[in-house]
């Protein structure tokens, strides 16, 4: 039990050895009175027969839906070769490279993905990853804070079109930092973020200026615009954007006047969306700056014979060598999560990938074009988009929601709650998994429930 | 006998190459974006078949130790077996399937899970109240640090902000506790290895938010005055962090509640099995005291009658916030999930057991066999170190070079260097699922390298021999970065 070898053959050598009467007396040091509480709470073990019936029961219940949410967290087609070589037993029950000679499948398979992402976002180094979107956004703008060199400088400039919840993790990460997140409204035609938005700011002392590209609505910013109004000024511009668009759009580093941090959310390549996590927060920079990043980078050097090999590199800003003064607090990342998306990118090359961007953006207009025909249903904003829009429904959307959700159907994020200013608005994304026929289904379902809810 | 190196993905790549079989058909419609919005050169991906990327990295797998193949004895990590049901169960394509914005009503299952994970993490930590969202050990101590602080400010005590980490401690602590705001105070370790209550009582006073502690500490010892250590702070009106690195050496047996903690944090990846990924994902659970509860980071999973559903900010109006974009690490806690019922009351409270008769039986043997324990007289708790400084002085073999000479023999080398306070150190941790007889040959290899280490030093100094590669040049890739392949064979080398 609890795979722990030992017979009682083993135990009773063993403490032969160590000079103790029991395993009891191996506990001596802790005061008597913290020593052996009992776990009433905890339940009789199962054995593996129990626990997979019980396992297999709970995933039933959690019945998969045909689904059109997005906001972040996408469903795409995930190769079997991605998860049979990234649940390799020497990949998943290894850990972060210290020993690098006896690493080099993680090691080469890190530097690798800093390669790809370097690519993907035109920037020059990458990490080895972040936890997730959201926190390496937090990372990005710390970072950015210390790129401004003038400590002074707190105030951050985080339009109000991106995603609320990595503003909500932005904040509360950097507010102990003293950063201030201040909100750049968005067009309401457009769903944009408008330059003109950023002119009250001219002259004020920022700290960085963040674009999401996609935007929370899945508009398209006008991205030129943005960064070089920040890059005019001197401030440093991060960006976040999705690796999938990237096969299709100009990436950050290419932007007018360019980004200088660039993160974002790793899912989309090949992770499955697992209510949540465990995901891939990815973050990209220009070589000036690699000092100033987070987190583990790979780096390739050569070994005693003058033959090439990989090591865990420019560790010296990381909290295990500079503890108080390191530039994030991050120690364990999300390995195995970089392993994988590193096969799908290798499996998607740059014609797959951009297939798959090309599949989700005609999908996705496809969609519109299905749900805005029927009656109560408009497109909340007129700005180009990739793989999501806004819609604006004649009514709630709550019930709405539900009663597709009795039809098998996940019909969107109610953003109610989060954009109240946009009335009865609701986010829809299709990706390549998405037929014609799945977006029929939904629009037929939407027809007949709000026509239903009219009749009644 | 040394797998070969496996060349770079980018160079088995033909143009027109492709595992089409993954591409979607050609979408069939118009790409509705303007012109100056679009990429101009595709991305430097390789274009490979799908045998060739199944090939490339089932190689580069082979290039890896990990505890499924090799003991990894990487102290301070816990690296002990992961159970092949964990991971298959967390799989199931329900759960990967489901989307982190889906109603609840087509959660329950994973939820429930959720929910009564939070239940065991609390009774096993002794705290009133668990969220499951931080992503790894260091997210859980940027929490932890944060319902301090904030619990401080709600009492209008503005003025604490010192935490106080003794010198011994992760690096991730002071880092975390910076990260925060706050001003990090680091007090010494007496020779026996425990805190310096002196130094403690010296240090504590009206600015004191708290203190982070690892019990047993990264020495490889249990922290003996703890609860003089609990009072001394709490009288100062402070807050004590259980960082729960170690959480392993006493799992079952103490409750870090009982030892006068507020706030805890526990890596899952360590104690609780999840497989460590060759760097993630873990998780860093965190569990608190009623006082500090409000101040939990969203969201948790909260239970009604039969139904499970989210606890957001709505219910937690005090809450330091959000960590992350959805909810944590789900996949993570599910495998941390299925390993607790496993294992069940009976099982945890053989983990420490065995960890820590695991720990001690290697110390004593190294120590039998000449090697000098760093805290002599000491019970080691699930780890143990060595300090090799003599062997350092005498033959000029380090404890990088044993370490490194340790692969040869085809173990991975335990932790070096750390903790910083004890020179030429190995920190060595077995966990409870290794055998008597991996022991053992653990104990002949390092009395061969010692031997080694006399006979013929440079032969250690030079290790490893056997793997892929030799030692590699941390200092030539720091000055000489080359961190990413590009296509025009120009590496990042900075222009300065």
């Amino acid at each position: 039990m609890a795979f722990i070898p030992h017979t009682a053959a083993d135990v009773e050598a063993m403490l032969a050895v160590i000079g103790a009467r029991s395993i009891e007396q191996l506990f001596e040091e802790i005061p008597p009175d913290l020593r052996s509480r009992p776990l009433a709470g905890i339940p009789q073990a199962l054995n593996e027969m129990e626990i997979t019936r019980l396992m297999s029961r709970r995933a039933a219940t959690d019945r998969v839906a045909l689904s059109f949410l997005g906001a972040g967290a996408y469903e795409h087609h995930i190769p079997a070769a991605v998860w049979a070589l990234a649940t390799r037993g020497e990949f998943y029950s290894s850990y972060t490279p210290y020993q690098a000679e006896a690493s080099q499948g993680t090691l080469q398979a890190t530097y690798e993905f800093q390669s790809m992402i370097a690519s993907l976002t035109g920037m020059q180094v990458a990490n080895a990853s972040l936890y997730d979107g959201a926190s390496a956004l937090a990372e990005a703008l710390l970072m950015a804070a210390r790129i401004r060199r003038r400590p002074e400088s707190r105030r951050v400039l985080v339009p109000r079109a991106v995603h609320p919840h990595y503003r909500a993790v932005a904040r509360c990460i950097t507010s102990h930092q003293g950063l201030r997140l201040e909100e750049v409204a968005y067009d309401a035609a457009t769903g944009r973020t408008l330059v003109e938005a950023l002119e009250p700011y001219d002259g004020e002392d920022l700290a960085a200026v963040a674009i999401q590209q996609p935007n929370f609505f899945g508009v398209l910013e006008d991205v030129d615009g943005l960064a070089e109004w920040a890059g005019r000024r001197g401030i440093p511009l991060v960006a976040i954007v999705n690796p999938i668009s990237l096969a299709l759009l100009r990436p950050p580093g290419e932007w007018l006047a360019g980004a200088d941090v660039v993160v974002g959310e790793g899912q989309p390549l090949g992770i499955p969306l697992s209510s949540g996590g465990p995901y891939l927060g990815f973050m990209a920079t220009r070589l000036e700056h690699v000092r100033q990043m987070p987190g583990r980078i790979a780096g390739r050097t050569l070994d005693l014979a003058g033959d090439e090999g990989f090591t865990l590199t420019l560790q010296a800003r990381e909290q295990h060598i500079r503890r108080d003064r390191a530039t994030s607090n991050i120690c364990t990342n999300q390995g195995l999560m970089v392993t994988a998306a590193t096969v799908y990118l290798s499996l998607m090359g740059p014609q797959g990938l951009r297939r798959v961007a090309e599949s989700c953006h005609v999908r996705a207009g496809e969609l519109v074009s299905a749900l805005t025909g029927i009656p109560g249903v408009r497109a909340a904003f007129t700005g180009p988009r990739f793989h999501e829009a806004v819609l604006q429904l004649d009514r709630p959307v709550e019930p709405v929601l539900a009663a597709l959700e009795r039809r098998d159907i996940l019909g969107g994020l109610d953003l109610a709650a989060d954009y109240p200013e946009l009335g009865h608005a609701l986010l829809v994304c299709a990706t390549e998994t998405k037929t014609r026929s799945d977006i029929e289904d939904f629009a037929a379902a939407l027809g007949a429930v709000l026509e239903a809810r009219t009749a009644a | 006998m040394a797998p070969p190196r496996e060349p770079l993905i980018f160079h088995a790549s033909r143009p027109g190459r492709g595992a089409t079989d993954q591409w979607p058909r050609e979408p069939g419609g118009a790409i509705s974006i303007p012109e100056g919005l679009l990429r101009s050169r595709p991305p430097a991906l390789p274009e490979v078949s799908e045998l060739d990327a199944v090939r490339h990295f089932t190689r580069l797998s082979q290039l890896n130790f990990s505890v499924d193949t090799h003991f990894y004895p990487l102290g301070s990590c816990t690296m002990k077996y992961n159970p092949k049901a964990c991971n298959a169960l967390a799989m199931l394509p329900a759960f990967l399937a489901r989307h982190p914005l889906a109603p609840e009503s087509r959660g329950q299952g994973v939820l429930a899970c959720l929910h009564e994970l939070q239940g065991m993490l609390g009774e096993v930590t002794g705290m009133q109240a668990v969220a499951l969202g931080p992503m790894a050990g260091a997210q859980g101590e940027f929490a932890g640090v944060a319902m301090i602080l904030a619990h401080h400010r709600a009492r209008g005590e503005f003025a604490r902000r010192e935490i106080i980490v003794p010198e011994a401690a992760h690096g991730t602590n002071p880092a975390t506790a910076r990260l925060c705001g706050a001003v990090v105070r680091e007090i010494p370790v007496g020779a026996d290895g425990d805190v310096d209550l002196e130094a403690l009582r010296a240090a504590v006073g009206a600015g004191t938010a708290g203190i982070m502690l690892t019990n047993p500490s990264t020495l490889g010892v249990f922290e003996r005055r703890i609860l003089q250590v609990a009072e001394i702070v709490h009288a100062a009106g402070g807050l004590l962090y259980y960082d729960g690195a170690n959480l392993n050496a006493i799992v079952g047996r103490v409750r870090p509640a009982d030892m006068g903690f507020d706030v805890v944090h526990v890596n899952l990846h360590k104690t609780f099995s999840t497989p460590h990924g060759g760097g993630g994902p873990g998780a860093g659970a965190i569990g608190v005291a009623e006082t500090l509860a409000p101040y939990l980071p969203i969201p948790i999973v909260g239970r009604e009658g039969e139904r499970y559903r989210w606890l957001t900010e709505r219910d937690l109006p005090l809450s330091i916030g959000r960590l992350s974009a959805f909810m944590g690490n789900v996949g993570v806690l599910l495998r941390a999930y299925v390993y607790m019922r496993l294992l069940g009351r009976e099982g945890l409270s053989r983990v420490a057991e065995h960890a820590a008769l695991n720990a001690n039986y290697l110390l004593a043997r190294l120590v039998r066999a000449g090697f000098e324990a760093a805290y002599p007289g000491r019970r080691a708790s699930h780890e143990l170190i060595v300090t090799l400084r003599r062997e350092a002085r005498e033959q000029r073999v380090t404890a990088m070079d044993f370490a490194k000479r340790l692969l040869d023999y085809g173990m991975h080398a335990p932790t070096t260097y750390f903790p910083l306070l004890v020179p030429e150190c190995l920190l060595i941790e077995p966990t409870e699922t290794e055998s008597k007889e991996t022991l053992d040959a653990f104990v002949a290899a390092m009395v061969s390298i010692e031997r080694e280490a006399r006979e013929d030093p440079e032969r250690v100094r030079r290790a490893p021999h056997t793997l892929p590669v030799r030692r590699l040049d941390d200092v030539r890739a720091a000055k000489r970065l080359d961190l990413a392949w590009t296509p025009d064979g120009r590496t990042a080398d900075p222009p300065r």
